[in-house]
């Protein structure tokens, strides 16, 4: 596997590089991260975690890339992306929705908030709507116990939810877009 | 930098503080709930009224009332301002000036949440701003790494730390000193210091609050324990779902180094000591210290067996030493006051305090810090003020590797031996109070879904022995399982504790084992009766 990945020359690897005609900044600035940990096989989470926060969500290509940058085999690169939950390789909505399944909110009820929003817009946790608008999500715990149930709305961490509160904003994303 | 520059800074932050300080909550729990805005409006208020010049506003961490928040203190006077919104600020700032009461809701740092508590780790929380040195330096900070670089022998520290008695505060109670000696004792061209701030539990987040409140408290705990063991280089392995604490550690990291308090030839003696921030990428099982390390070289979170510990062969093959932020929140007072002042706190076997976090269906959620040894009721009665509008029971310790404690056992003291006796764990310090609506079967397939979830697959017994135990409850809570299915559950559950690789296979069957020993009643009943109320977990 490693040959078929080790032929593309460092300047155009699949997906685009540095020399990325488009001249997508994106990529010097995940080059430039690749740089500061001077390449090393180690710093390979830390690459994913700047590419994610670049591109949204890690495509094979940018994968492929990031391997052949590192001199790892693609087989490690996809093996770390998808061991670990933060790291996504599909797309996501315009919003997100992240509900708190800990302990804490799982005992104050966000189990009911989860099938509100999932009703609501016809999906399951982790799936985005086909319209692309709102990804819902589940998370292990965010560490807000004490304003349990805790959800995260486009990144704000709002406690003491109720399912009704949550579908009303989530609505207003389906509604008008983003 | 020596000790009198550190006198200095010291004595021109206290020099600088204005007579009145409002402390506003800026950890995560209250900045969810507007707290930034409350700060800027007591800033605003303080500039209006013209108070300035005797009044300051500063962002602090976690107060520990998380229920109350967004929490404001006032300094000297200890009023405590709760659930404070940004525009009762102006009144609150009026009553300073003797302006009649202030419309905010005030309540009391004597109750028994606050009076019972023994502050060690989190003492500087909610009065210290976790963004500048300055502030932590006022209160004491670096000088117990002073005074260890400068006036003791590594193998002193080692000693004074296995003297104290301080068991490991990420829930297995290893004791530290004994880690410690394990690593100094080593030969090795490099050694590491790795920080465990991968707090996974659901229910926990204590290790999040330490870090917003106080980074350089662990900062410090980490550069006595490398000074001690002979390392040069640091991790602080912390969640990726922790931002703020990420944000926090990273300016912590930055003006210590500025500083000299990390880098190198600290404090002008020959020690260096660097550290960086890995960041997790949400697998639980990384809080088992293989996986962890794993996780650091960049790889797949896989536990390995031990031997070799991580002690003796850790990152990259070197001795690594490893410990909880708790632990490493602990040394530096150990350090200053001494090993016997630590060992005079907490019961025979459990030395010094613990911090908890209380949640679920209580009145006071937040943070404590008790005694080790401390009875389970007056946690959870007197200082979390008991079940609103009910009866507690249970208590579940430990996370998904824990068990839960029915309300007849509330009097056991917490520390590590009693709760293993009552089949839970010490865990990491997250409590989660349960009532009567809560029903115990499906807590224990919620733990399992997640353990199931959350198992990396390496090794047989935990992979496939969680999917068939979540097999069974699922069966169970459908009301379609029969009394041969609780005996196989037994078995799988004894199967799986004793066969799995690392830590997160073998406590697995914990909260399964706990809710069968204690409510064998609900079990039989889904058996007898059908479906539960709370069949969907």
């Amino acid at each position: 596997m490693s040959s078929t990945v080790a032929a593309p020359s460092k300047t155009a690897p699949a997906g685009g590089a540095k020399g990325q005609p488009s001249g997508d900044n994106r990529y010097k600035m995940l080059e430039a991260t690749m740089k500061r940990h001077q390449y090393a096989a180690d710093s390979l989470i830390e690459v994913l975690h700047t590419a994610q926060e670049l591109f949204g969500f890690l495509e094979v290509d940018l994968l492929l890339h990031i391997a052949h940058s590192l001199r790892v085999p693609p087989s490690r690169v996809y093996g770390v992306a998808t061991f670990y939950h933060f790291f996504s390789l599909k797309p996501k909505g315009d919003h997100t929705v992240v509900i708190c399944m800990g302990t804490a909110c799982y005992v104050k009820g966000a189990a009911q908030v989860v099938s509100a929003i999932e009703a609501l817009g016809g999906i399951k946790a982790g799936e985005t709507t086909p319209d692309g608008k709102v990804s819902l999500m589940t998370a292990r715990c965010i560490g807000a116990c004490g304003i349990a149930p805790a959800v995260v709305l486009d990144g704000n961490i709002t406690g003491k939810q109720t399912p009704a509160a949550v579908v009303d904003h989530v609505k207003g994303w389906l509604g008008n877009g983003s | 930098m020596d000790l009198n520059d550190l006198l200095e800074i010291a004595e021109k932050e206290n020099a600088s503080a204005k007579p009145i300080r409002l402390r506003c909550c800026t950890a995560a729990g209250c900045l969810s709930q507007q707290g930034d805005a409350v700060k800027n409006a007591l800033q605003q208020a303080v500039a209006d009224a013209d108070m300035s010049d005797r009044v300051e506003v500063i962002g602090v961490g976690c107060m520990g009332l998380c229920s109350a928040g967004p929490l404001v203190k006032v300094d000297p006077d200890g009023a405590l301002f709760e659930q404070v919104q940004p525009q009762q600020c102006a009144s609150i700032i009026a009553s300073l000036n003797g302006g009649g009461p202030a419309e905010a809701s005030v309540g009391s740092d004597t109750i028994p949440f606050f009076s019972k508590q023994h502050p060690i780790v989190l003492e500087n929380s909610g009065r210290i701003n976790p963004e500048r040195i300055e502030s932590y330096i006022a209160a004491g900070g670096y000088q117990a790494l002073y005074h260890s670089l400068r006036e003791m022998a590594p193998t002193d520290v080692v000693e004074e730390i296995s003297k104290s008695g301080l068991r490991g505060r990420g829930g297995a109670g290893f004791p530290t000193g004994l880690k410690w000696a394990t690593v100094a004792k080593m030969t090795a061209e490099r050694k590491y210091i790795v920080c465990n701030a991968d707090e996974g539990d659901p229910g926990a987040f204590m290790d999040r609050s330490v870090l917003e409140s106080d980074p350089h408290r662990v900062l410090e705990g980490m550069a006595i324990a490398a000074y001690a063991v002979g390392a040069t280089q640091g991790f602080v392995y912390v969640r990726g779902e922790y931002p703020l604490a990420i944000a926090r550690l990273k300016t912590a990291i930055q003006q210590a180094r500025r500083m000299g308090l990390l880098g190198t030839q600290i404090f002008e003696s020959p020690f260096d000591f660097r550290v960086d921030l890995r960041i997790g990428a949400g697998a639980f099982v990384c809080g088992e210290e293989t996986a962890l390390l794993r996780s650091i070289e960049g790889q797949r979170g896989t536990p390995r067996p031990r031997p070799p510990f991580p002690a003796q062969s850790g990152l990259w093959g070197y001795p690594t030493l490893i410990n909880n932020v708790e632990t490493f929140a602990n040394i530096a007072p150990i350090v200053t006051k001494g090993s016997e002042w630590f060992a005079g706190i907490g019961t025979e076997k459990s030395k010094g305090t613990k911090v908890f976090a209380l949640a679920g269906k209580i009145t006071n959620t937040g943070l404590i810090e008790v005694p080790m040894g401390t009875p389970l009721r007056t946690i959870v009665e007197e200082m979390g003020g008991g079940v609103p509008n009910g009866k507690v029971k249970a208590v579940q310790t430990g996370g998904p590797s824990g068990g839960c404690i029915p309300a007849a056992h509330l009097d056991t003291p917490v520390d590590y031996e009693s709760l293993a006796k009552l089949g839970s764990i010490m865990g990491s310090g997250g409590m989660i109070v349960m009532d009567q609506s809560d029903n115990m079967v499906g807590v224990a397939k919620f733990f399992m879904e997640f353990c199931m979830d959350e198992s990396c697959g390496k090794c047989v017994p935990c992979r496939a022995g969680t999917a068939q135990i979540h097999k069974i409850l699922t069966k169970v809570t459908d009301g379609l399982a029969t009394s041969a299915d609780l005996d196989t559950l037994r078995s799988l559950c004894e199967m799986v504790k004793s066969a799995s690789l690392c830590g997160l296979g073998q406590s697995a069957p914990n909260p399964v084992l706990s809710t069968l020993r204690y409510y064998p009643d609900e079990y039989q009943a889904c058996i007898d009766g059908g479906a539960t109320a709370e069949a969907s977990a």
